[in-house]
C-alpha cells in the first residue's frame, strides 16, 4: 500500500507505539504514529486506558451523590463537570439558583479555569523541553488549591457545587485571600510571557505548526480554545450565558492562524480574562442565601431540626433517599477549559438518574490530533497533543 | 619517529603516573559534585529545595544514587545485540576520560625537586587529540541506541549521530581561529600565549560558536535531541538501566566538565588571572578548576532556562549559521594574523 501523499510503500515507514505510558502523552493515552525518518505520515490515538465506567456508577446513585463520581472525570476541571451535572438537574427540576450561588459557582469555575489552563501551561512547556514552567506553574495553581480548601474543605474534588447552589457560603476573609491571588496572577502571566513568548526557540517551535483551518475543526466538532485560535470566537458564556456569566465584562480571545501559537496565546489571555471575571464576581457578590429555598432539594439549616419536625423529615428524605426529580431529559453544555463540557441527564422520575452522558471536550478534541499532526515532525506531534490539552480522565470516562 | 608529546624537561615514570591517577581522581569526584550542583541549582531556580534528605543538606545524593543503580540487576532487552549493548556505554566512558589527560591545569612546577607538568599530558595536537576522541564518543551513542533493539533508541541513535557529526564540524572551526592567533595546536602553549588578554576577547566570535556547539556536543538543552524525553522517552540511553545507564550518566557529566575545561583553556586563559596578578604555582588549578565550574553554572543555567529545538532547526542552525559564520570567522582571523 503507497502512503498517501508519497509514492514509499507502507512498509518503508517505522511504527512506533507512543504509549499508554510515555512521559508525554498527558496520562495514559496511545498513539500508533507511522514515522517516515523523523515526520509523521500517520498518527492513530488509541483511548481507554483509564476507563472508570463513571457513567454507568452514576446511574445507581442518588442525584446529590453523583456530583464527587463525575467530578472525577476531568480531573483538572472538577468544578465545571459538577456545575454542567447540577444545572442538567436543576433544569430538570425547574430549580432557581439564588443569585449568590450563582456569583460564587463562576468564581470557583474561573479560578478553576486559571488552575487548568497553569496545569496545560506547565506540562506544555515541560513537553517544549523548558523544564522550569513546571514548577512556577504549580506554584500559582498551589495558591488556587489553598483557595479551594479554604472554601470547601478539599484541594481537589471538592464537591462544593450542588444542585440548587453551593455547599456553603466562603468563609470571612476569603474574598481577601482571593483579591490577593488574583492582584498577583496577572503579573505571573507576564512572568510566564516573558519567559516563553519572547523566546525565539518557542516562537519558532510553536508558529505555524499544526495549522488545522477553522472549518475543518467545526466538522469534528471541536470547541474552545482550539476552536478560538483558528478564529471563531465561540465561547459559550457568551454565546449561551448561563449562571450569570452575563454580567461581567469580559473578552473572548481569538486567534487568527490556528496554529499552536495562537492555541498558546488564547490560553495565555483566557488567564486573564478569567482574574477579570473573578474580580467583578467578587465585587458584586450579591447578598442572599446561597443554596434554594426548596427544602425538597437542599437539605434544611442545621439549626432548624431541633425544633422543626418538617425541616427533620426533609433531612431524613434527603439523606436516605435523595431527592426525586421529574421524568424528562436535559442537556445543560458549559464552557470548561477544554471547550464545550455537556451533561445529558434523563430521569425516569425516581431519585436516581436513568441515564447519565457527558460530551466531554478532551474526547471530541482528541479526534482532531490526526489532521494537527499529520506531515509535521515527531517533535510536533508532541508539541501539539500538549497544545490540544487532552485530560485522558475525560476521554475514558 | 617523534614522540607523541614534546617535552624540553624529564619527568619520572612515578610522576608520569602519580599526575594520571590526581587527575582522573579530581575529574571523577568532580561528577557527582556537579550532579550535586546541577540539582541543587535546578532546584532553586525553579522555587523548590532539590534533594535534602540524605546526609547534610542532601550533599550524599548523588552517592546514594550511584549506589543504587550500581546495586541493580543488569538486564537488556531480547532484541538488543549483546557484546555491542554491553561495549557502548564503556566506548563512551573511555573516550569522556582520556580527553581529560590533555587539559592543563597549570605550567610546569617544581614538586620536591622535580618538574612535573600540572597536566596529564601535552601534545603536540592537543586539540586534534581531542577531537579524535570526540570522534569516536559518538559511536557509543550510535551503537548504544542500535544494539538496543529498540526504535526509541535508534530514533535517539540517528538523531545523536546526525547533530555530533554536524556539530563537531563547527566546533572544529570556530577552534581555528584561536589555533591561528597562538599558533600552536599544544593546549599548554596555547594558555601561555594568552598571558596579556584572553582569546575571548579578540576570539569572542569563535568563543560563542564553540560554547553553542558544546552544548550539542555534550547533549545538553536546548540540544538535548538524542535523549529527548518528551518525545523518545531517554532517547539512545531508553534501555539501559542499572549500571550500565550510570556509565553514559557519569559520560554526560564528564563530557561536560571536558568541555568546560576546554573552553576555560581556549579562551579564559587556563590556570592565569586577570590584571596580571600572578599567584603561586599551587593556586593555578584551583583556577582552573574554578573556571570549569563558571561553565558548568552556564550548563546549568540554560538547561533550567531554554526549550529544546526541532530537529530540523537544529541541523539547519548548525549547518546554515553557525558553520558560515565559524569559517568567516576563521578567514577574519587569518588575514588580520597574516597583515599584522
Amino acid at each position: 500500500m503507497p502512503v498517501a501523499g508519497t509514492d514509499r510503500p507502507d512498509e518503508e515507514l517505522l511504527t512506533i507505539n507512543m504509549g499508554p505510558h510515555h512521559p508525554a502523552t498527558h496520562g495514559v493515552l496511545r498513539l500508533m504514529v507511522k514515522l517516515e525518518g523523523e515526520v509523521v505520515r500517520d498518527c492513530k490515538p488509541i483511548i481507554g486506558y483509564v476507563h472508570t465506567g463513571i457513567e454507568k456508577t452514576a446511574e445507581d446513585k442518588a442525584y446529590w451523590k453523583v456530583i464527587p463520581v463525575v467530578e472525577r472525570m476531568d480531573y483538572l476541571a472538577y468544578y465545571f463537570n459538577a456545575q454542567t451535572f447540577c444545572m442538567a438537574v436543576e433544569q430538570l427540576l425547574g430549580l432557581e439558583v439564588p443569585k449568590r450561588a450563582q456569583y460564587l459557582r463562576v468564581i470557583h469555575l474561573e479560578l478553576n479555569r486559571i488552575a487548568s489552563h497553569l496545569v496545560w501551561l506547565g506540562t506544555s512547556a515541560l513537553d517544549l523541553g523548558a523544564i522550569s514552567m513546571f514548577w512556577y506553574c504549580f506554584r500559582e495553581r498551589e495558591k488556587v488549591m489553598d483557595l479551594f480548601e479554604q472554601s470547601s474543605g478539599q484541594r481537589m474534588h471538592t464537591r462544593y457545587i450542588q444542585v440548587g447552589g453551593v455547599f456553603e457560603d466562603v468563609p470571612a476573609g476569603w474574598a481577601d485571600k482571593v483579591r490577593a491571588f488574583t492582584r498577583e496572577m496577572p503579573r505571573r502571566v507576564d512572568q510566564y510571557a516573558a519567559l516563553l513568548d519572547r523566546n525565539e526557540i518557542v516562537l519558532r517551535r510553536l508558529r505555524n505548526v499544526a495549522v488545522v483551518d477553522e472549518q475543518t475543526l467545526l466538522g469534528l466538532g471541536v470547541t474552545g480554545p482550539l476552536l478560538r485560535a483558528a478564529g471563531n470566537p465561540w465561547d459559550l458564556r457568551k454565546a449561551a450565558p448561563y449562571s450569570s456569566y452575563e454580567d461581567f465584562d469580559f473578552k473572548v480571545p481569538v486567534g487568527t492562524v490556528g496554529d499552536n501559537y495562537d492555541r498558546f496565546k488564547v490560553r495565555m489571555y483566557e488567564m486573564y480574562e478569567s482574574v477579570k471575571i473573578v474580580e467583578q464576581a467578587l465585587e458584586g457578590l450579591p447578598e442572599g442565601p446561597f443554596i434554594t429555598e426548596d427544602r425538597k432539594v437542599a437539605l434544611p439549616p442545621r439549626h432548624e431540626l431541633g425544633t422543626s419536625m418538617e425541616a427533620l423529615i426533609h433531612h431524613f428524605k434527603l439523606v436516605t433517599e435523595g431527592f426525586r426529580v421529574p421524568p424528562g431529559e436535559a442537556y445543560a453544555p458549559i464552557e470548561s477549559p477544554r471547550g464545550e463540557l455537556g451533561a445529558w441527564v434523563r430521569s425516569d422520575g425516581s431519585a436516581k438518574p436513568a441515564r447519565v452522558h457527558m460530551r466531554d471536550p478532551s474526547f471530541v478534541n482528541l479526534q482532531a490530533l490526526p489532521y494537527m499532526a499529520k506531515d509535521g515532525y515527531v517533535a510536533d506531534l508532541i508539541a501539539t497533543l500538549a497544545m490540544l490539552d487532552p485530560i485522558l480522565g475525560g476521554i475514558d470516562r | 619517529m617523534t614522540p607523541l608529546a614534546a617535552l624540553d624537561y624529564y619527568e619520572p615514570w612515578w610522576a608520569q603516573l602519580a599526575k594520571s591517577v590526581v587527575i582522573f581522581a579530581v575529574v571523577l569526584q568532580m561528577v557527582p559534585l556537579v550532579l550535586m550542583m546541577e540539582r541543587k541549582l535546578l532546584g532553586r531556580m525553579q522555587a523548590r529545595y532539590g534533594p535534602n534528605r540524605v546526609g547534610p543538606f542532601g550533599m550524599v545524593q548523588p552517592v546514594a544514587d550511584i549506589l543504587k543503580l550500581l546495586s541493580k540487576e543488569q538486564s537488556r532487552p531480547h532484541s538488543s545485540v549483546g557484546p555491542l549493548y554491553a561495549l557502548a556505554p564503556a566506548i563512551s566512558i573511555l573516550t569522556a576520560v582520556a580527553a581529560l589527560a590533555i587539559i592543563p591545569f597549570g605550567p610546569v612546577v617544581d614538586i620536591f625537586g622535580t618538574d612535573v607538568g600540572l597536566y596529564g599530558i601535552d601534545v603536540d595536537i592537543g586539540i586534534l587529540y581531542l577531537f579524535a576522541f570526540g570522534a569516536i564518543a559518538f559511536y557509543g551513542l550510535v551503537l548504544g541506541g542500535w544494539a538496543s533493539g529498540s526504535k526509541y533508541s535508534f530514533l535517539g541513535a540517528m538523531r545523536a549521530a546526525a547533530q555530533l557529526i554536524s556539530y563537531e564540524v563547527a566546533m572544529g572551526l570556530s577552534l581555528v581561529g584561536v589555533i591561528f592567533t597562538a599558533g600552536t595546536l599544544s593546549l599548554v602553549e596555547i594558555v601561555e600565549a594568552q598571558k596579556g588578554m584572553w582569546y575571548v576577547v579578540p576570539q569572542f566570535v569563535g568563543f560563542g560558536i564553540f560554547l553553542i556547539a558544546g552544548f550539542a556536543e555534550t547533549n545538553r538543552t536546548p540540544f538535548d535531541l538524542p535523549e529527548a524525553d518528551a518525545e523518545l522517552v531517554q532517547g539512545y540511553m531508553t534501555e539501559y538501566g542499572a549500571g550500565r545507564f550510570a556509565l553514559y550518566y557519569f559520560a554526560e557529566y564528564m563530557n561536560m566538565i571536558v568541555i568546560s575545561a576546554i573552553a576555560s583553556t581556549l579562551f579564559l586563559g587556563g590556570w592565569l588571572l586577570p590584571f596580571g596578578i600572578d599567584p603561586p604555582g599551587w593556586v593555578d588549578p584551583i583556577v582552573v578548576l574554578a573556571k570549569i565550574f563558571f561553565f558548568l553554572f552556564l550548563f546549568i543555567w540554560i538547561r533550567a532556562t531554554l526549550p529544546r529545538l526541532r530537529y530540523d532547526q537544529l541541523m539547519s542552525f548548525g549547518w546554515k549559521v553557525l558553520l558560515p559564520l565559524a569559517t568567516v570567522n576563521a578567514l577574519v582571523t587569518a588575514i588580520v594574523v597574516v597583515s599584522t
